[in-house]
Parts: structure tokens; sequence; C-alpha cells
């Protein structure tokens, strides 16, 4: 079963009921910001007319997972991409990789680690919905099977195309995310990037990657060719120059040796 | 460890460069300890629009590419067996290996969590290119320790030690070679993951082989500005014989570098972004012209490679022209979509600018007490067998 959330901007009216409970449910400090951080995991931006929530959109194939040199990201069969702080370097490769944005980094700390929302993991384990989706007075944010809430997405458009963009954004978006959104204006006017690969984005990376047996062991064996014809002519031409000089200065030679013409020919 | 304190001795003056590196140390100690006591915030212009900035782009990138030498000339004589190109090939991999050192110290500031560095050995990703250049890293810096630890035998005169590693150079410089393809190239990869967010005067799907161009013509090209500067401190003439013929495989590399980036450029239909004015495109001019146009112009000319004051001209500018492409694609090709406009801190170039300075001195006191340079022929005694050959070993030891 893999859960996910369904946000409808037409919804939104940006109490922020969600980010002071997301607050509580993990416990971080107030304030709530006015973009995300790794202390506010989600919150509500004004944009234009409408109301549009920041979150992590937990991919179905995370770039931060895969990016990750340590292993620090998990995508959980459940939904939520979850953060391992006992593994982090603090490379914040993460940070710089992801296509939404979304991880954001304890700057003002001397040990600091990765902040981001994590879809009430252990809420989820306990038969529970998010914090967030509890607490909407709207239903705006809201919270189910992702299978069911990609249904659920459509019929809405279906019923009020007037109302919505024709586009489930996260239905395709790098490769797909267990967050969905609706929207009444276009996903850009929303600050969320509309340029993205349909195809999961840790692709990218492992098409050059999974060369790297290849490299290997061609690149091996060739260099060791070039190294063996090499050494070889090497030593052919050191033979030679031998017996060149043998042969301008020709030395008196104990009865029985053999020549310098007969050794260059073994 | 060898000729304890050489600096203060009897012999110590001061020098304008030293002075000069007394104070910036007076500067850099302090900030060292802002930056881990204080966190990255407090000293860098780094934050989440901009997470990666000069200590990645400039240290790590430029400081990996730039010790590329050391893998090319010593393939060229141990796998090629171009042995007239053994005299630079000490200085070559000593630089090479400082230069691997100081990547490894600038990723210590640039890291979160320095101290779990361990972790990417412990806790494995192989789907993270981050991961694969920290192994090959690793291992390579092991290579070159290994490289460079038969000069140091040699000065201790350890000769086990010295034939055990001389039986097993082969392998070691053909895992050097393999290692190096694969984490130079792999810092070009470690980009492909942002195709919405590179501007497409920088991001293209080859971005691994350009990396891999790159490092070849900038190693080569710092060979070529090691020796230049090598040969000012300690007096010595510059090498044309062995320095003239990097200066043509640096025109083949550049220009191939160079056709491939124009090709790329024409194929995604961005060619006529390289004209219109904007910040991205000037960077990208002054990039081509510095690291591609100007080097392969002075270079390709023989009369000008073959004069010193040419060929080290067009090894810099070359440097220079690869340093741009390299923070380039790390921070000007990244500003646009971050909307963040990132500027390195004050204390961030120290930093960068006080990790190279150490390197420069750490060189200069290693081509002093071990036997880096060859000695010159018409100086000391005529070369005589092959253990003299090496001078620079203080007579005192």
């Amino acid at each position: 079963m893999s859960w996910g959330l369904l946000l409808d901007v037409t919804r939104c009216i940006g109490c922020g009921a969600c980010a002071a409970a997301c607050k509580e449910q993990n416990d971080l400090p107030l304030p709530i910001e006015e973009r995300t951080t790794a202390y506010t995991w989600t919150t509500v931006e004004r944009r234009g007319s409408a109301n549009v929530r920041r979150l992590c959109m937990h991919c179905l194939t995370p770039t931060c997972v895969s990016v990750c040199p340590v292993g620090a990201m998990r995508k959980t069969s459940a939904g939520p991409v979850l953060y391992d702080a006992d593994k982090c370097i603090g490379c914040r490769y993460c940070v710089m990789a992801c296509p939404f944005g979304v991880p954001k980094y304890q700057w003002d700390r001397p040990v600091p680690v990765v902040g981001k929302c994590v879809m009430c993991a252990s809420r989820l384990a306990a038969g529970q919905p998010t914090a967030c989706a509890q607490v909407c007075p709207t239903g705006a944010t809201q919270f189910g099977e992702r299978e069911a809430l990609v249904r659920e997405a459509r019929a809405r458009i279906a019923r009020e195309p007037q109302r919505y963009v024709n586009h489930v954004y996260g239905l395709e978006e790098a490769g797909g995310t267990s967050v969905l959104m609706l929207s009444g204006v276009p996903f850009e006017q929303l600050g969320l990037p509309v340029n993205l690969p349909r195809e999961p984005i840790p692709l990218l990376t492992w098409r050059a990657l999974s060369r790297v047996p290849d490299i290997v062991l061609l690149g091996g064996a060739l260099l060791y060719g070039i190294y063996w014809i090499t050494r070889r002519r090497e030593y052919v031409r050191r033979i030679e120059a031998a017996a060149a000089l043998a042969e301008a200065h020709p030395r008196p030679r104990p009865l029985g040796a053999r020549s310098a013409g007969e050794k260059e020919a073994t | 460890m060898n000729g304890s304190r050489p600096a203060s001795g009897p012999g110590f003056r001061w020098t304008f460069w030293r002075a000069a590196f007394a104070a910036l140390m007076l500067v850099f100690i302090p900030v060292t300890v802002l930056r881990f006591t204080r966190g990255l915030g407090a000293t860098t212009n780094l934050g989440d629009g901009f997470p990666w900035g000069l200590w990645i782009g400039f240290d790590i990138l430029c400081g990996v590419g730039l010790a590329a030498g050391a893998f090319t000339l010593t393939a060229a004589v141990h796998l090629l067996h171009l042995r007239r190109f053994e005299p630079i090939v000490r200085p070559t991999v000593l630089t090479g290996f400082l230069g691997y050192l100081f990547v490894v110290f600038a990723l210590l500031y640039d890291l979160g969590q320095p101290w779990r560095i361990w972790h990417a050995v412990v806790f494995r990703n192989p789907h993270s290119v981050m991961f694969e250049v920290a192994w090959c890293v690793i291992l390579y810096t092991g290579v070159l320790s290994l490289e460079f630890a038969p000069i140091v035998f040699e000065q201790l005169r350890l000769e086990r030690p010295r034939r055990i590693l001389r039986a097993v150079n082969t392998p070691l410089v053909i895992a050097g070679v393999l290692l190096s393809t694969l984490h130079q190239s792999s810092l070009g990869t470690l980009y492909l993951i942002v195709p919405e967010k590179l501007h497409p005067l920088w991001y293209s799907p080859y971005l691994p082989v350009m990396f891999y161009l790159s490092a070849i013509g900038a190693g080569l090209a710092m060979v070529i500005v090691e020796s230049h500067l090598s040969g000012r401190a300690f007096g010595r003439r510059l090498e044309m014989d062995l320095l003239e013929p990097l200066g043509r495989v640096m025109v083949v590399t550049l220009g191939l570098f160079g056709l491939l980036r124009l090709d790329l450029l024409l194929h995604d239909g961005v060619l006529p972004a390289v004209l219109d004015g904007s910040y991205e495109s000037r960077m990208f001019l002054l990039e081509f012209g510095l690291g591609v146009v100007l080097p392969v112009a002075l270079l390709a000319w023989p009369r000008i490679r073959r004069s010193p004051t040419g060929l080290v001209t067009g090894a810099m500018s070359a440097v220079l022209g690869f340093v741009m492409h390299r923070l380039n694609v790390s921070v000007t090709g990244l500003e646009r979509a971050s909307g963040v406009r990132y500027t390195p801190s004050w204390m961030e170039l120290t930093v960068s600018v006080g990790l190279v300075a150490t390197g420069f001195v750490v060189f200069a006191v290693a081509a002093r007490y071990l036997p880096i340079f060859p000695a010159e022929a018409p100086v000391e005694e005529e070369a005589g067998g092959a253990g003299e050959a090496w001078a620079g070993a203080p007579a005192h030891r």
C-alpha cells in the first residue's frame, strides 16, 4: 500500500493550520517561515490569488535517494521518503539535486543536518493520516492511497473542468510523485518546475554510472595491451641498437660466441 | 619528518613570499576556527538556494582536474614507454599528490559533518555519483602516495620497500589511469542530475566526456606552469624539449574539447545563445576564449610553442579557461535557475587561497629535501650512475 497526498490549490484558504500541525508533530521550532527551511517543513505560499503548500513531493524514484553517497535518503514502500540524520555527512548533494528544491540545510548550526517533510511516517505506521491532512479544514490536503487519489483528482477535473487546469501535477513529473496537485492556475505560476523530464531523473546519472564496469575491464585490458606492445618495441629497439653498435665497433670475440646478428633474431 | 624545522634554521631569511604566507596564515587559522565552531552559514555565502559554492567549484572540481597531469604523465612514461619524459614525472606526481591532499582538506571544510567522512566507505550507495567519486578519490590518493613513496624511500635509502613498489609499478599505474578516468569524468556526471537547473550553455549529456578531456588538457598545462614556477623558484631552466611536446598534445585535447563543445551547442540549438549578450553568454565567451581559442592559437604555432614565454602563456591561459569552465558549470550556470546571485564570502576565499598557498609551501619544502628534480647535467658532476642522477638532496643528511 503506497500512501500519498492530494493538494487542491483551489480549496486552500491559506489558514496555515497544516504548517502549525507539522511543527507540533515533528517537534520543530517556531516561527512558521514564509519559505520552507530546515525548520519549516511545510508552509503556505501566496502566489497571486492562489495559496500553494510547499512540502516534499515524495517522488516515486527520488533524486535525493539516488544522489546521496551514504544512503541517508530512503523511499519506503508506504510512500514517505525518509532521511537518516545519523548517516548524513553533509555533502548537500540532495539540496543541490532535488528538482523541487525540497531538502533544506541547517546553515546556522556547527553540527547541521538536513530537514524535510517525512510524510509523518510514524503516524502512517500507526494507521493515521498525516498531521497536515488531519487538521486541514477545507479538504485542500487530502490523505489516501496514491492510486485512489489519482482517480479522485481526475474525477474532480472531469466534474468541474472550468475550475481546474487539466493536469494532475505529480502524476508524471520526474517519474511521478506521491504528492499530487490540482490547480486553477497554470502550475508555473505556483512556482513549481514545469520543465521536468517525465522519466525518473536518477536515470540521467545512472546511464553514465552503469558504464563503470566496462571502463574498468576494457580500459584495463587496453592499457595493459599498450604497455605490453610498447615494452616489447622498446626491448627490440635496444637490442637493435646494441647490434648496430657491435657491428660498427667489432671486438675480438672468444671462439664459439654468437654474432650480434644472430642474437637479434631471438 | 624530513630535516626538522627547515624554515627556522640559522639560514632562514624573511622574503616577500614568506611574509605574505605568514600573513595569510594569520587570517586563515582564525577563519578555520570560525568555520568549525560557527558552521557554514556564518562563514560562507552558501544557503538553500545555493548549497555548493567556491569550495566545490574551485577547490574540488578544479583541484582534481589540475592534478590530472600525474596520471597522464605516468601513463606516458610507464605504459607508453616514452622514457624521455621521465625527468618531469617526479615533480608532476608530487603536484598530483599535493593536489589530491588539497582536495581532501577542502572537502573537510565543505562537508557539514566532516568527521563522518568515513561514512562514504561504510554506508554505500552505488547509484550515487558522489559515492563513486569518493571511492575513486580515496583509492587514487592511495595510488599517488605509493607513486610518491619511492622518492621518500630513495632519500631515506630504504632499498627493500623501494624494490617492492617497483615490482608493482605497472598495475599501480594502470589502476591510477583507470581511477582517474572514472572520477575525472564523474565530476561532470555530478551535474547530469540537474538538467532543468543548469544553463543550456553548460548542460549536456556529454559533461563526463568534456570533464575528462578538459582535465587532460589542464593537467598537462599545469605541468608546464608548475615547471615554470619551480624553475623560477629554484633557478632551473625550463626543460623545453620535454614541455614543448606537451604543448602539442594540449592543442589536440583542447581542440577536441572545443570542437565537441561547439558541436553539442549547435546540436542542442543553443549556439545563438553564445552571442546574445546575456551574463551567461559573456561568461561563456571569456571561458572559451581563455580556455580554448587563445591556447590553441598560441600553441598550434611552432614558433610560439617553442619559446618559453609563448608556451607558458598558452598553458596559463588554458589553466585559467579551465577554471572558468568549471566555475561556470558549478556557479554561473546555476544562478539563473536558483534565483540567487552567489559570490563567495571573504572567508571562503581565504580558505581556498590559504589551502593553495599551503600546497605551494609543501611543494617547495619537498623539492628542497627530496630528490624531486633531476640534476642539471652541466652544473654538478657529469650525470653518473642512476642513483646520483637526482640532486637536490641535502648534503647534511
